[in-house]
């Protein structure tokens, strides 16, 4: 049985401009100890993504429309708040891209270490100080007894960011779901953060979903892949099976337009156009205005997710096997 | 190659306070601290480093939006260090600016064909039928409809943005162009557009730019030589094929090493090359001593704690400071 399910996930804004789907149709389910990324450009939907399966998103003005999530044989998007409160923390943990503005400035990092604990468990005092010098030390920050009593501000952003992963793992979560958490660092302290979330997936044994925009933090880190564009998943696949054999030619746009280390290109192979405006999104296939391999049937009807080879699967009625 | 621009020994200090109140001390953060380059004509110099390593100071004190502390430029080979504004004006032309975010570079108050006029005006040209022809130019040459003049920044998208961006610089057909982080604010399908244009613009202008970017991928990508900076100071510059397959200092193998991999098979491999550099950027209100990397270096020796390394050349055209080098 899969740890998590989602299926048919439609997320839906209310807006001055009329009501707005952020995601539509959003099926996938995640083993445990997996680690999947979901990969996008604003408004791909990757974070509300993340935010739904959290119950994170105030109602209103976002509502799911449809589907649901199911996560250990329970339905996520049926429970009451207060249930749902004692899932995040001890089920589902989450990791957001700003150390910073996620970490309260008025306490210092040990009595929001603490508070976490003392949310989902019954500890004694000493228990808790106990239980978060280790984890503190588990992530990588130095003395951190003596840091228990640090404000946020005393710290460095990527010392912030351990913070961060220590207070989403102190209770031991099966899931823990990172948005961009290294987008906010600096290179040399991104690699760190990301090798520590791969160690701390061996140790823990928990999943993770890993939200980013950038093909190298995937390469890096993820077992399997869900490609996002304007609120729809338009490929997903094993790792080796997205970056050997791109399907989908929004993927095949992504991988061919960054610059590499390994290899010098004259010219990179921009993806002409821009985003879809959410609110005025195209009609059939939402990549169909930017990509080379348009034809008339792509903007007849929106193409469904398909697998293509094996466990392999795009939405685009020009992807075939190879 | 005859030097466009050419800066000795600079340096840019701010002076900052902290601590509590009744026990405030105040100190000197030195942004910059010491730094020589030179630029030749129709070059684009590579300026990489990770947030306040002092990247974007110096790129401004290179076109004198800030002044310098100490230390001189050279424009075209005539000091502009200390030369007053006014005097300045000529040589301001040749040298603009691109801003990284381009939804905070914009006035949003004023249209497109303002916006890019703007400095037209300021360097004496009359809102005229030539004036307004030139700007038509401008929006061509960087990819944007006619119909964008007449619009308001809101209007478009972050890319489109920092088109309008790109054509207000070079509307005045400068020399030296400096971009800041031009890319890193934009999505990545529309990064490879701008970066494109640029290239493109470099050609068609015979632009001289300062490409300054934490990304070292793209940097590599349109960079002909490659400076890299930690806390003010410059440790390590050479062509880019060379810097990026033989780098000396350890700074520069750590920040290669840490750039994420492109295929997932070289994963492991990734890994083991960067195991060895650990801990944050120290503040730059309070640098180490010596090397000022020697707290996060893998090779630190005594001397690296005590002294500051000199740069030296051990290969034509390849600076590098670290005492490793000098004592090998």
């Amino acid at each position: 049985m899969s740890l998590l399910e989602v299926a048919g996930l439609t997320t839906a804004f209310k807006t001055r401009r009329g009501e707005i789907t952020a995601i539509e149709d959003v099926s996938f389910t995640l083993a445990e100890r997996q680690i999947l990324g979901i990969v996008g450009e604003s408004g791909s939907g990757k974070s509300v993504t993340a935010l739904t399966i959290m119950g994170l998103l105030p109602n209103p003005p976002a509502r799911i429309a449809s589907g649901e999530v199911r996560f250990d044989g329970t339905v996520l998007t049926r429970l009451s708040d207060a249930r749902m409160q004692k899932i995040r923390g001890s089920g589902i943990a989450m990791v957001f891209q700003e150390p910073m503005t996620s970490l309260n400035p008025v306490f210092t990092i040990g009595e929001q270490l603490m508070e976490t604990l003392r949310a989902h468990e019954r500890l004694s005092p000493k228990a808790q100080r106990e239980r978060a010098i280790e984890m503190l030390t588990r992530v990588g920050i130095p003395s951190a007894a003596l840091r228990l009593g640090d404000y946020p501000h005393q710290l460095s952003g990527g010392q912030r960011q351990r913070v961060m992963i220590a207070i989403a793992l102190a209770c031991r979560p099966r899931l823990l779901i990172a948005d961009e958490p290294t987008t906010a660092l600096d290179v040399t302290v991104q690699a760190q953060i990301l090798d520590l979330l791969l160690d701390l997936r061996d140790e823990f044994g928990m999943a993770i979903i890993i939200i980013t925009h950038n093909m190298g933090v995937i390469a890096q880190t993820a077992d399997r892949v869900l490609v996002m564009y304007a609120g729809r998943i338009v490929e997903e696949a094993r790792i080796g099976a997205l970056f050997d054999r791109p399907l989908h030619p929004y993927t095949r746009g992504l991988l061919e337009c960054v610059p590499s280390l390994e290899q010098d290109k004259a010219r990179l192979a921009a993806i002409p156009g821009t985003l879809p405006d959410p609110a005025s999104r195209p009609r059939g296939c939402r990549y169909a205005p930017r990509c080379a391999l348009r034809i008339e049937a792509c903007t007849a009807a929106i193409p469904a997710l398909l697998g293509i080879q094996g466990e392999h699967a795009a939405a685009c009625i020009r992807a075939t096997p190879s | 190659m005859s030097a466009l621009i050419e800066a000795t020994a600079l340096e840019k200090h701010f002076a900052f306070g902290e601590g509590r109140l009744l026990s405030r001390r105040s100190g000197r953060l030195r942004a910059v601290d010491g730094v020589s380059l030179r630029i030749a004509h129709g070059e684009t110099l590579g300026l990489v480093g990770e947030s306040g390593c002092g990247k974007s100071t110096l790129g401004r004190l290179l076109i004198r939006l800030i002044e310098p502390t100490a230390g001189a430029i050279f424009f075209e080979g005539e000091e502009i260090t200390r030369r007053p504004t006014k005097a300045l004006r000529e040589k301001r032309r040749a040298m603009q600016i691109i801003f990284q975010d381009p939804y905070g570079a914009l006035n949003p108050r004023m249209r497109v064909e303002d916006i890019i006029m703007e400095p037209l005006l300021i360097h004496g040209a009359k809102s005229d039928g030539p004036t307004r022809q030139k700007v038509s130019e401008m929006l061509n040459l960087v990819g944007l409809p006619r119909h964008a003049r007449d619009r308001f920044p809101h209007e478009f998208s972050g890319g489109q943005r920092q088109r309008i961006g790109i054509a207000r610089a070079l509307v005045l057909r400068p020399k030296l162009v400096v971009c800041d982080e031009p890319v890193s604010a934009l999505d990545v399908s529309v990064q490879a557009q701008i970066v494109n244009l640029l290239q493109d613009l470099q050609g068609e202008l015979r632009l001289t730019y300062l490409f300054i970017a934490h990304d070292l991928s793209v940097v590599k990508h349109i960079s002909n030589r490659v400076a890299v900076m930690y806390l003010g100071k410059i440790v390590e510059v050479a062509e880019k094929r060379e810097l990026y397959a033989k780098p000396l200092h350890p700074y520069t193998q750590a920040l290669i090493a840490a750039v994420p991999v492109a295929h997932p098979g070289n994963r492991a491999s990734a890994r083991a090359a960067r195991a060895r550099v650990s801990g944050d950027v120290p503040s730059a209100l309070h640098p180490p001593a010596g090397c000022r990397f020697h707290t996060r270096c893998p090779y630190v020796m005594t001397i690296c704690r005590a002294e500051e390394p000199k740069i030296t050349e051990p290969r034509a055209g390849h600076e590098v400071a670290c005492h490793l080098v000098g004592s090998s």
